[in-house]
């Protein structure tokens, strides 16, 4: 603990700090308290650890500073200059000389300075002979200035020089530049971290203090469940719907009779839905086998000859058609069930929603998969109007948050009339679809036995389409299916539709 | 729905103004038409072909309407602009005419009992003195298309065949023959083949090869021939090249056959009401007479005008407006339904002509009156029906765990290139692990839930399956972590208040499945019976969907909470 371990160092430094105006370099303060450098940065960390006690800027300088031979040097002179000390009056003999550590280079050095002489004819061998009566040792006296910390006495181009003749070297040092904080004070208290149950206890929270927290900081993420954006949207569907007083549908049962699917619904059985490219067919079971007889024959005979005022489609009814299984490619084979149903009570108005998965044998792209989510209403009561169904649709799209709405006559086989929903999208400045919506045909109502004055209302969009747009999704496979972006789903936020 | 591309210029010349791009959308929307795009043929070659094809192109720029399905009056140019001036009251709807040849007997055609096997219904009749010229054959040769593709359902239901008449000559005989047995110049090709040879040849014709599977398989096929043996088609394939129709013809033999003759009638009525404005005398069409094998005769074209009787309470209802009766009558007409009030009450008399085949019943007549009122002229109102809201049980599980939403697996008996799967899921397990894989990146543990339905063959329902909701969770970590899903199964009993006794409440023993590690996988009972398994998963298991952790899973039935 560095805060225990250099106290006397800690309270140095506040009390250096505190006696100058603006403040101390680390390296100075180490310098004149002849400590390592190191010492004084873990004072400051220290310091800082406990607040804005000290502000410490962090520094980086170049200097310059003795090599180990440019030390040695100093101390004891450059090598030619000991040379020029080591030999004495009568000189000495060049082999002599060169025993000495400092010799060879000494030697040449010095001879280049003429401050010796060889005497090569000697008796007894070369002998070197001092050539003036005393030196000035500048290469000492060089990096005698650099030890001192005067280097700014020295010309580039000599410092060069000791670089080269690897005396001297530069170096970059980081330092701090340490003035007071906000909260500076000459004495301090060790801070602690929490507040602990024993604290609570004896009420010595009173006297300590804590260190603060880091509110930059992001807390720790909660273990939680994250619903998919599908889910979420329904929900929200779901509670839109349960607030107008509609209910729930029962839809599970994704294989489905084309008969339910598409016979009751009045669409015709040579009708390019019901082909292989649009739909799925099941090959086992292949078959639905049990039907309302006498309601398949009331559904027979109108799409064969007409009937309930109607001129019927005038074509072969087959019940091989009727009875072949399919994946559900709308809800509204649920619908088509639960009127029917409806029609064997003593009628009483309803109004019923679901919201659940249909098949259709699409081309796969980024927006459709052979799956969706249909969401679909029905209001079934006696006297219901067209401007009924465009109030209801009205009133259930600004709960979406949706309110500017126009509708566009459309076609759809068991609706008429039968109206495509447009919202003016305000990014896009132009009216976009949103749903298609009708009033069910006669031929579907009527042979099912509901009273000859009751209309059926009913609209439908896709679960898939709002969350998209909702959670600025592109590509729908990041959404349903395998391939979904789990990221995604723990990113996403709480669904509000109307906002 | 289908899309009719119309030349703007020519569009607006017929139309006798002009419109913005903005004011024509406007137009087509309240008329239930949809401005699809803006484009000419140069772009659109650009686009399907690249730049370099383009060059040559026209620039005209071209109108894509989206027409309603069922308004087969409004897929060529001419229908189109006969709608909308009658729309917009600035052109009374023309009355189509069946009349007799100035001299002589009407065409004749004559069907022979071998067609009861391949194609037994043909309707035929005679447009007289027509003068086309590029853009009018361009619509007409353009319409019969439209209508293959649409009603006739690529002409398997109907086939139409056009002739130039002064090339042949009655009586026509519609028979079938062996295919070695037909030999004639098709359309477009400059020697003869038989039937079988044709049948190859088209094989690799982007066009043709779609249509060759309605007949392919029959013993013999169709074909038309007149007094002098010439072919004159061999529907619903193609037509022989003797009889072509030129920018000179003067006189067209129409035929139609087909294996639905309603749609056949439908299917006449819509060439000739359309292209009988181009007559000498506009909008009459010359009939001709159809005899069947057992001698029965028909006179076609049925051109048949139908009246209907209704309120305009009736209308003032349904819609919710309050019109009155001679106002309802116009906004019928506006909509070629020519309509007058009878004096009898509020009685409207409604005339439905020919080319409105979509009106089978009074509620197209309503549909129609909305229209021209103005869809979004009729006050929205709320309707007062009274009920009190229910929900279908859905279990509020909320773990702490994911939830992904993943596709069913379908399929089937399509023989489209797009499916996938063959069957529809009977378990989740599989698709958790691998939506797992396709999360790989992501930090563990992974813990993933879906509550969702299966299918499952079920002999007492009326379809033979039935859905079962399941509850699959995975846990996925460096350890195995069966005490976590273990621990989800206790706190899921706890929420759906099952006790963890035998007997009464739930409890798990141990079971060998091979989708589980050996020793690791036990069957979940409540109350006595086997809803599910939950144990770690075998290394097979999970080497397979190229997983590198150990896991633990849990499945079962929830029906029994529902």
């Amino acid at each position: 603990n560095w805060v225990m371990a250099d106290t006397g160092v800690v309270e140095t430094l506040l009390r250096l700090i505190e006696k100058v105006d603006d403040g101390v370099d680390s390296l100075e303060v180490a310098a004149s308290l002849g400590v390592d450098h190191q010492v004084i940065v873990g004072a400051v960390k220290s310091l800082q650890a406990l607040g804005d006690i000290i502000s410490a800027e962090l520094r980086s300088s170049k200097h310059w500073e003795l090599t180990e031979e440019g030390t040695e040097i100093a101390e004891q002179g450059s090598h030619e200059a000991r040379v020029f000390s080591s030999i004495p009056l009568e000189g000495l003999a060049q082999s002599e000389l060169m025993k000495l550590s400092f010799g060879k280079i000494g030697f040449s050095k010095a001879m280049s300075n003429k401050w010796i002489r060889v005497d090569k004819s000697h008796e007894g061998g070369p002998r070197i002979f001092k050539t003036v009566e005393s030196i000035d040792d500048q290469v000492r006296e060089k990096l005698l200035l650099v030890k001192k910390a005067n280097t700014a006495q020295l010309e580039e181009k000599e410092k060069n020089e000791l670089k080269k003749r690897k005396l001297l070297s530069e170096v970059t040092v980081k330092s701090y530049w340490i003035s007071k904080g906000i909260s500076f004070s000459t004495t301090i208290t060790k801070q602690e971290t929490e507040l602990t149950p024993e604290m609570v206890a004896n009420g010595s929270w009173k006297e300590k203090k804590f260190k603060p927290y880091n509110f930059e900081a992001m807390g720790v993420a909660p273990d939680c469940g994250h619903l998919h954006p599908l889910m979420k949207v329904r929900t929200q569907f779901r509670q839109i719907f349960l607030e107008m007083g509609f209910t729930e549908m029962p839809t599970n049962n994704f294989i489905e009779s084309s008969f339910w699917n598409f016979d009751s619904l009045f669409q015709p059985q040579q009708h390019p839905a019901r082909d292989q490219h649009d739909t799925f067919f099941l090959s086992d079971p292949a078959l639905a086998h049990e039907f309302p007889q006498d309601y398949l024959e009331r559904v027979k005979k109108v799409h064969s000859e007409g009937g309930f005022g109607s001129q019927g489609y005038k074509y072969d009814w087959k019940i091989e058609e009727a009875q072949k299984n399919i994946l559900r490619t709308h809800t509204t084979a649920v619908s088509a069930r639960m009127l029917y149903k409806l029609a064997q009570q003593k009628f009483t108005p309803v109004k019923y929603f679901s919201i659940d998965r249909v098949f259709r044998n699409e081309t796969l792209d980024a927006t459709h998969l052979a799956e969706f989510h249909q969401i679909e209403g029905v209001v079934a009561d006696y006297g219901l109007t067209l401007g009924d169904l465009m109030g209801i649709l009205h009133q259930f799209f600004t709960k979406l948050g949706i309110t500017k709405l126009r509708f566009k006559p459309a076609y759809n086989p068991y609706t008429e009339p039968s109206m495509e929903v447009f919202s003016y999208h305000e990014g896009l400045k132009k009216w976009v679809e949103v749903g298609n919506s009708g009033v069910f045909r006669p031929e579907m109502l009527l042979p099912m036995g509901l009273p000859e004055d009751v209309s059926v209302i009913a609209w439908g969009l896709s679960l898939e389409r709002p969350t998209m747009i909702k959670y600025g999704i592109n590509n729908i496979r990041e959404l349903v299916g395998h391939k979904v972006n789990l990221q995604m789903v723990y990113d996403s936020p709480i669904c509000r539709l109307e906002s | 729905m289908p899309t009719v591309g119309v030349k703007r210029d020519l569009l607006f010349k017929a139309l006798g103004r002009t419109y913005t791009d903005e004011e024509f959308d406007e137009l087509c929307f309240e008329f239930g038409l949809e401005l699809d795009e803006i484009t000419s043929e140069k772009e659109i070659i650009s686009r399907e072909q690249g730049d370099s094809k383009a060059s040559g192109a026209s620039d005209t720029i071209l109108y894509k309407i989206d027409v309603p399905a069922n308004r087969y009056d409004l897929l060529c140019l001419e229908g189109l602009v006969r709608g909308l001036q009658v729309f917009k009251n600035t052109l009374e709807a023309p009355r189509y005419r069946r009349v007799s040849p100035s001299s002589g007997e009407p065409q004749k055609l004559v069907i022979t009992k071998e067609t009861a096997a391949v194609r037994p219904h043909a309707v035929a009749a005679v447009l007289r003195n027509i003068t086309f010229t590029q853009e009018r054959y361009d619509s007409f040769i353009e319409l019969q298309e439209k209508l293959h593709q649409n009603i006739c359902r690529l002409r398997s239901l109907v086939a139409i065949g056009t002739h130039d008449l002064d090339t042949i000559s009655g009586p026509f005989t519609y028979t079938a023959k062996p295919p070695g047995d037909i030999s004639f110049k098709p359309l477009n090709q400059t020697k003869e083949y038989t039937a079988t040879q044709l049948m190859s040849l088209y094989k690799t014709d982007s066009h043709l090869r779609h249509y060759l599977h309605i007949i392919e398989d029959k013993p013999v096929y169709p074909v038309i021939y007149d007094s002098n043996g010439i072919v004159l088609s061999m529907p619903p394939i193609i037509n022989g090249d003797h009889s072509k129709i030129t920018l000179k013809t003067k006189n067209v033999f129409i035929e139609c056959t087909a294996t639905d003759v309603t749609k056949a009638k439908i299917v006449l009525d819509m060439m000739v009401t359309m292209f009988s404005e181009y007559c000498s005398q506009p909008f009459t069409v010359e009939e001709a007479e159809v005899v069947y094998p057992d001698g029965k005769t028909y006179k076609y074209p049925e051109l048949a005008y139908r009246k209907e009787k209704l309120s305009s309470e009736f209308i003032n209802r349904k819609v919710g407006i309050n019109e009155s009766t001679e106002k309802i009558a116009q906004l019928l007409t506006r909509m070629c339904l020519l309509s007058q009030a009878t004096g009898v009450g509020d009685e409207i008399e409604v005339e439905i002509p020919p080319t409105r085949s979509d009106i089978i019943h009074a509620c197209d007549i309503m549909e129609d009156a909305a229209m021209a009122y103005g869809f979004n002229n009729i006050p929205r109102t709320t309707p007062r029906t009274y009920t009190v809201a229910n929900q279908q049980f859905v279990p509020s599980l909320f773990l702490g765990h994911s939830c992904p939403l993943r596709q069913i697996v379908a399929h089937l008996s399509s023989l489209t290139t797009l499916c996938h799967h063959q069957v529809a899921r009977t378990t989740l397990l599989p698709g958790l692990l691998k939506t797992i894989a396709a999360n790989r990146k992501m930090p563990l543990p992974l813990k993933l839930f879906e509550i969702s339905d299966v299918v499952l063959k079920d002999e007492t329902k009326d379809v033979g399956a039935r859905n079962s909701r399941r509850f699959c969770a995975v846990y996925y970590n460096k350890s195995p972590g069966f005490e976590v899903i273990h621990g989800l199964l206790d706190r899921t009993m706890q929420l759906l208040e099952v006790k963890s006794v035998r007997g009464d409440g739930y409890h798990i023993q141990a079971a060998d499945d091979s989708t589980f590690f050996p020793g690791r996988c036990a069957e979940i009972f409540v109350r006595g019976k086997s809803v599910g398994r939950l144990g770690v998963l075998h290394p097979d298991v999970i080497n397979r969907f190229e997983l590198t952790m150990p896991c633990s899973a849990l499945e079962m039935d929830i029906e029994p909470f529902l």
